[in-house]
């Protein structure tokens, strides 16, 4: 220190006198939570997401197995004696106009449609999946194919376009759970590429992908082990509420005489059956009505509860 | 904006183009001959398929046809349906009924939804808030024949308000119940998306401002908080236009409006190939736009995107 330097004295206040407001602890033998892992947490205190996985859990169950619920047969012993005949004793919805156990066919109906919706999902999930995360992920001109190739499908609402293909005499005369499961498929793709491969996007320039790539980790690898797996969010929130509308799209369909044969025991094909006796006998319309729209519910309560529980700006503070 | 909307009109081509191909290639291309079909049951009588493949073109190469097929769509000449009308005669006297229809429906769902997600945002958390949301996702959830049967029962069988079904001249006050129920579904998407963007909006530095320059609370409200988030739900109003579109099949059969959609419907029912396609190319058309117009006026209210 020099000889001429000015000392100018100065307080400064020693720790103690100044406590700290609040501190910090950090477990360090805990484990750290994922994404998931939170999500999770958060979900089993949401009554939302325990209401709709119950729901769930129970019409898989019903899809699974139909006969645990009922001992009644939907399609068989069918006597035009009970046509549109009041609930009696072991039959508590009545029957329809065919005379056969309403209950009974709510219950197997619940198969075709809930296969219909898992199915379409799947593939769905699959090829819009892939499509979209190698769009975003590479770019270029594959990524401008797919987003005018997806601006053409946008063009055709749903329903239209799955008119157009069910009723193509190939299609008509072949109804099965695959032809409407592939008629959904083509119009349903392009939303879930479009999300993934916004999500992809959002991932692909993080930190952790950029270090693993400068660790020697190949273009592909880095897409399949961190990109892939952190963009999966948003994908599986829109799975989930897609899930219900393709049920709902295949009732439709049903109803307009173009979905599943009427040889499929389904909610929409009993439900444009009960038709005719709308006015006489409403409760033929409305059970499988009932049952249709308990499911989707289910599926976008669920779908709802899983976005909320993984967006992080949409938690409660 | 003009170099905006250029561009925005330069993208709609490509995609009219390759929708309309997409609707032909999946109706000519698919396996099956529709031609052979329209004989249903019958054997074929080669001199009648040879003359019809004509008259569809069906004989010229692919992309001659697809040629064609857009020559005839412009120029509105969409061939004859099985009661021998023309099909063009009868859309120019379907689509006033359903344009009618969309418009109640999307003035109810407009009118209601925003009032509704306006008051539920502003009230976050209470319990007219959740009460709405709950009501919103059970409408969600509920096909539109579900909630059209359930309406067309209570309202028009049950109550005897209205006549359960339409027919005939289809006025305005006809409509309004088949309008509900084709708009009844976007309502709860337009009230939950209004709820979420006035939560959003709420917390804006420049509501901040205005309630601090002090402008009183019902401004601040309409002018700062419910403009500002109105420009998600008008988009969305202008893409739902294409789904009440293709709502209105269902609704129209139910109610039998005599629209397109009961066109359509009647179509898909007998089997009517050729007008099922010419219907939807034409709905097709429509929708892409009211999807330009959609952009447009979404550029007007947000100066944000004409400059990006």
């Amino acid at each position: 220190m020099h000889k001429d330097t000015t000392h100018i004295e100065h307080y400064v206040a020693p720790l103690e006198e100044t406590p700290l407001a609040a501190t910090d602890s950090v477990k360090e033998d805990v484990q750290p939570l994922s994404l998931w892992g939170e999500a999770w947490r958060n979900l089993r205190r949401q009554p939302l997401f325990i209401i709709s996985a119950l729901l769930i859990l129970l019409i898989l169950t019903v899809a699974a197995f139909p006969g645990l619920f009922t001992n009644a047969s939907p399609d068989e012993n069918c006597l035009l004696a009970n046509s549109n005949g009041a609930p009696s004793a072991g039959h508590p919805l009545g029957f329809t106009f065919q005379g056969c156990d309403v209950y009974a066919r709510v219950i197997y109906g619940t198969r075709a449609s809930v296969l219909v919706g898992l199915l379409t999902t799947i593939a769905v999930v699959i090829i819009g999946g892939v499509l979209g995360a190698l769009a975003g992920y590479y770019g270029g001109w594959l990524d401008a194919v797919l987003a005018r190739v997806g601006d053409v499908f946008f063009a055709l609402p749903l329903i239209l376009g799955a008119i157009i293909i069910m009723q193509l005499p190939t299609f008509r005369e072949n109804r099965t759970v695959i032809t409407v499961v592939f008629t959904l498929l083509i119009f349903g793709w392009p939303q879930v590429a479009r999300i993934t491969r916004s999500a992809v996007i959002s991932v692909r320039n993080s930190d952790f992908v950029v270090a693993s790539r400068s660790l020697g980790v190949s273009r592909f690898s880095a897409l399949v082990k961190h990109v892939i797996p952190n963009s999966t969010a948003p994908v599986i929130v829109i799975a989930t509420i897609s899930l219900g509308t393709f049920i709902v799209a295949e009732a439709t369909l049903s109803f307009l005489g173009i979905g599943l044969p009427p040889g499929i025991m389904s909610w929409g094909n009993d439900i444009s059956a009960a038709q005719s006796s709308l006015r006489s006998n409403p409760s033929t319309l409305l059970w499988p009505a009932a049952a249709l729209s308990i499911t989707v519910l289910s599926f976008i309560m669920l779908g709802d509860a899983v976005r909320d529980a993984l967006d992080p700006k949409a938690r409660k503070r | 904006m003009a170099g905006y909307v250029i561009r925005r009109f330069l993208q709609m081509i490509p995609v009219f183009f390759g929708a309309t191909f997409l609707v032909y290639f999946l109706v000519f291309s698919l396996p099956g001959d529709p031609i052979a079909a329209l004989f249903g049951d019958k054997p074929v009588n080669e001199a009648v398929a040879a003359q019809l493949r004509s008259q569809y073109n069906l004989d010229q190469p692919f992309i001659i046809q697809y040629l064609l097929y857009l020559q005839n769509l412009v120029t509105f000449d969409l061939g004859v349906d099985f009661s021998g009308r023309e099909v063009s005669a009868v859309l120019a006297q379907a689509f006033p009924v359903t344009i009618r229809l969309a418009l109640l429906a999307l003035l109810f769902e407009a009118v209601f939804g925003i009032a509704f997600g306006l008051m539920a945002g502003l009230k976050k958390g209470r319990i007219f808030d959740s009460t709405v949301l709950v009501v919103s996702l059970i409408v969600i959830a509920i096909p539109v024949f579900v909630l059209g049967f359930l309406l067309q029962f209570l309202v028009g069988v049950k109550l005897q308000w209205t006549s359960p079904t339409v027919g005939g001249d289809a006025g305005w006050s006809d409509l309004i119940l088949p309008a509900v129920v084709l708009g009844l579904a976007s309502f709860a998407y337009v009230l939950r998306l209004t709820r979420t963007s006035v939560i959003e909006n709420m917390n804006a530095d420049y509501v901040r401002t205005a309630t601090a320059k002090g402008l009183s609370r019902p401004r601040v409200v309409t002018v700062h908080i419910l403009r500002n988030s109105l420009i998600p739900v008008v988009t969305f109003l202008g893409a739902d236009l294409g789904a009440l579109m293709g709502g209105a099949i269902v609704t129209e059969g139910i109610f039998n409006v005599p629209g397109v959609g009961q066109r359509l419907y009647q179509s898909v029912i007998r089997g009517e190939g050729p007008t099922i396609v010419s219907i939807v190319s034409v709905l097709v058309f429509v929708y892409v736009i009211a999807n330009l117009l959609v952009d447009l006026l979404y550029a007007w209210l947000d100066p944000r995107i004409r400059y990006a």
